[in-house]
């Protein structure tokens, strides 16, 4: 049996209702919009949220980057990949500079964006309030009371306990001086990269059922204290076991047959191009 | 010379015929001469009337008790002070917000929000709605101070090293959890934490009962002593007449949700005038 599915795979009433959330997000930045999240073909988790975004924003001359925790070529990527292409037809590449759309787990590339682009991210939990408070009823009142005090103390916590501000990911953000949000679980390192960002971005969670946004040249500042200031990770004198870049955000890869540890660039697409910009510097083809 | 007495007379906290029902009411109930009333509950169409026609004054520097038995009001008129309620009908003016001349029952939730972190402070009788029991005590503290607008983590954990060990916390216990406390404990936290930001109002509900007795006095001490040096007004809802005869200047007393007497806490303990404070009165052991 041939199933021939609605370009992007949704019927146009449902792309229609994301869209008008998506919009609703934009107008508000930072605030998550509730939306009706559809079944998907994957499981709720994998990146329903952001399938969803891209499936309603996606249209025939867009072209697609995909990418999970900086990989192009993980099999979380390529699936999703995979369904929008089958649904679609666009063009797929792993090319930050020539990708009009790109969705996203855990990292924002490291070539930086333009306002010709869109960035979608996966989210898991849209609140930035859930760990210090569990009914939603409860965290919808207190942002809209601008009460983030759950938030700082958090931080305040780590603070107490581990001497600094421990967040691994996630660490929750100001935006455009109204609501407190959390960037989805990225790297404290790509936070600074939100601030004025060129580019749209856009956070689905399919299992919270949330969208947000912030639109092109909005303020976005971490949530720090005084005498804490926010920091990002910091590689020391480390730098790519394969193209050799320092001051990009690396991987720990430890192998396990020598113990011995090395790094390597997270953004596979960018550590690539490098090595490929060697390769036609020395006379070869790219 | 006139301006300082004003000073002194105006009150800190002014209630004026707060009011609060659950339900509509219905022609029986809201008949001003209706007497179908079974102590605050009509039969007719399910109405509690929690709260009465509250008015009473809270001056600087005073104890405020306030008594009655369980199901008298108490807490409901206390919940509805902090906003953990909202009030039916009445006003409420504090002295040092809007110069006292705005309703705070009328104002945006987000004026309540600024009210309740900075002028006003609450101790529960169970200390998990006071506190957040997985976070450490210290951070119990901060989050008051942060909500009032600290963003220095090293004035924050000197101030609540001070407050803890102020209320008998071990130094080398203020980055446990409260849930590993006992109950005398936590209540002490609970106190410090409501005084973390110096509000110039405290609201105390019951906060003794449930302890023993040599705790109990522990608590009652720390709030003497406090109300004595930092010149806070409280607000000490109880339905024990040891405490309040301890602690409060004047009292109130409260039944099916009105303000039955009003006076000096010994007038009342000496000389009670309505039949109901006399019976609690002489029911005191």
């Amino acid at each position: 049996m041939k199933i021939s599915y609605n370009f992007a795979f949704f019927d146009e009433g449902s792309k229609r209702e994301i869209r008008r959330a998506s919009l609703k997000a934009v107008a508000i930045p930072g605030y998550q919009v509730p939306f009706a999240s559809r079944e998907m073909p994957i499981a709720r988790g994998w990146g329903t949220g952001g399938l969803q975004l891209t499936l309603s924003l996606i249209g025939r001359e867009d072209i697609l980057k995909v990418i999970d925790q900086g990989s192009d070529e993980s099999v979380n990527a390529i699936n999703i990949k995979k369904i929008i292409s089958k649904t679609t037809g666009v063009k797929l590449t792993d090319e930050t500079n020539i990708a009009t759309l790109i969705q996203s787990r855990h990292r924002i590339p490291e070539l930086p964006l333009n306002e010709a682009q869109i960035l979608v991210l996966q989210v898991p939990v849209p609140e930035p309030l859930r760990v210090v408070e569990p009914s939603e009823f409860i965290t919808k009142r207190l942002h809209s009371e601008m009460e983030y005090s759950g938030a700082w103390l958090m931080l305040f916590e780590e603070i107490m306990k581990y001497g600094n501000m421990a967040t691994g990911a996630d660490h929750p953000v100001y935006v455009n001086d109204r609501y407190v949000m959390a960037p989805s679980p990225i790297p404290r390192f790509d936070n600074p990269k939100l601030n004025y960002s060129k580019a749209l971005i856009l956070f689905g969670a399919g299992r919270e059922k949330k969208i947000y946004a912030i639109p092109p040249y909005t303020k976005v500042v971490s949530l720090a204290f005084d005498d804490y200031p926010f920091e990002v990770e910091n590689f020391g004198d480390k730098s790519c076991k394969i193209c050799g870049a320092r001051g990009v955000y690396l991987d720990e890869i430890i192998d396990e047959e020598k113990g011995d540890t090395f790094y390597q660039c997270s953004d596979t697409s960018f550590c690539i191009n490098r090595l490929n910009k060697v390769a036609i510097d020395e006379g070869g083809e790219a | 010379m006139e301006t300082k007495i004003s000073y002194f007379e105006k009150p800190i906290l002014k209630v004026k015929n707060l009011t609060k029902q659950y339900g509509d009411g219905c022609e029986s109930c809201l008949r001003v001469d209706s007497n179908v009333l079974i102590k605050n509950y009509c039969p007719h169409c399910g109405t509690v009337y929690a709260c009465k026609d509250i008015s009473f004054e809270l001056h600087k520097g005073e104890i405020l008790g306030v008594v009655g038995e369980s199901g008298s009001g108490k807490s409901t008129m206390l919940q509805c002070l902090y906003f953990d309620q909202e009030v039916t009908d009445g006003e409420a003016f504090i002295s040092s917000y809007k110069n006292g001349e705005t309703n705070i029952f009328k104002e945006s939730s987000q004026a309540k929000r600024f009210l309740k972190n900075n002028v006003l402070g609450k101790v529960y009788q169970n200390p998990i709605l006071g506190l957040k029991m997985e976070f450490s005590s210290i951070g119990n503290i901060a989050e008051k101070l942060i909500a009032a607008g600290s963003r220095k983590v090293c004035d924050m954990e000197s101030r609540g090293k001070e407050l803890l060990d102020r209320v008998n916390i071990p130094l080398f216990r203020i980055k446990e959890a409260p849930k590993n406390f006992s109950g005398g404990m936590q209540q002490r936290v609970q106190i410090a934490k409501a005084l973390s930001n110096n509000p110039p109002i405290l609201l105390l509900d019951e906060v003794t009962t449930g302890l023993d007795l040599s705790v109990q006095a522990n608590v009652l001490d720390l709030i003497k002593q406090i109300q004595r040096e930092l010149g806070i007004s409280m607000l000490v809802v109880s339905h024990d007449l040891a405490v309040i005869r301890m602690l409060a200047d004047r009292t109130i007393v409260m039944l099916d949700g009105r303000v039955i007497e009003e006076g000096l806490t010994d007038q009342i303990l000496e000389d009670p005038q309505n039949a109901y404070t006399q019976e609690l009165v002489h029911s005191l052991i």
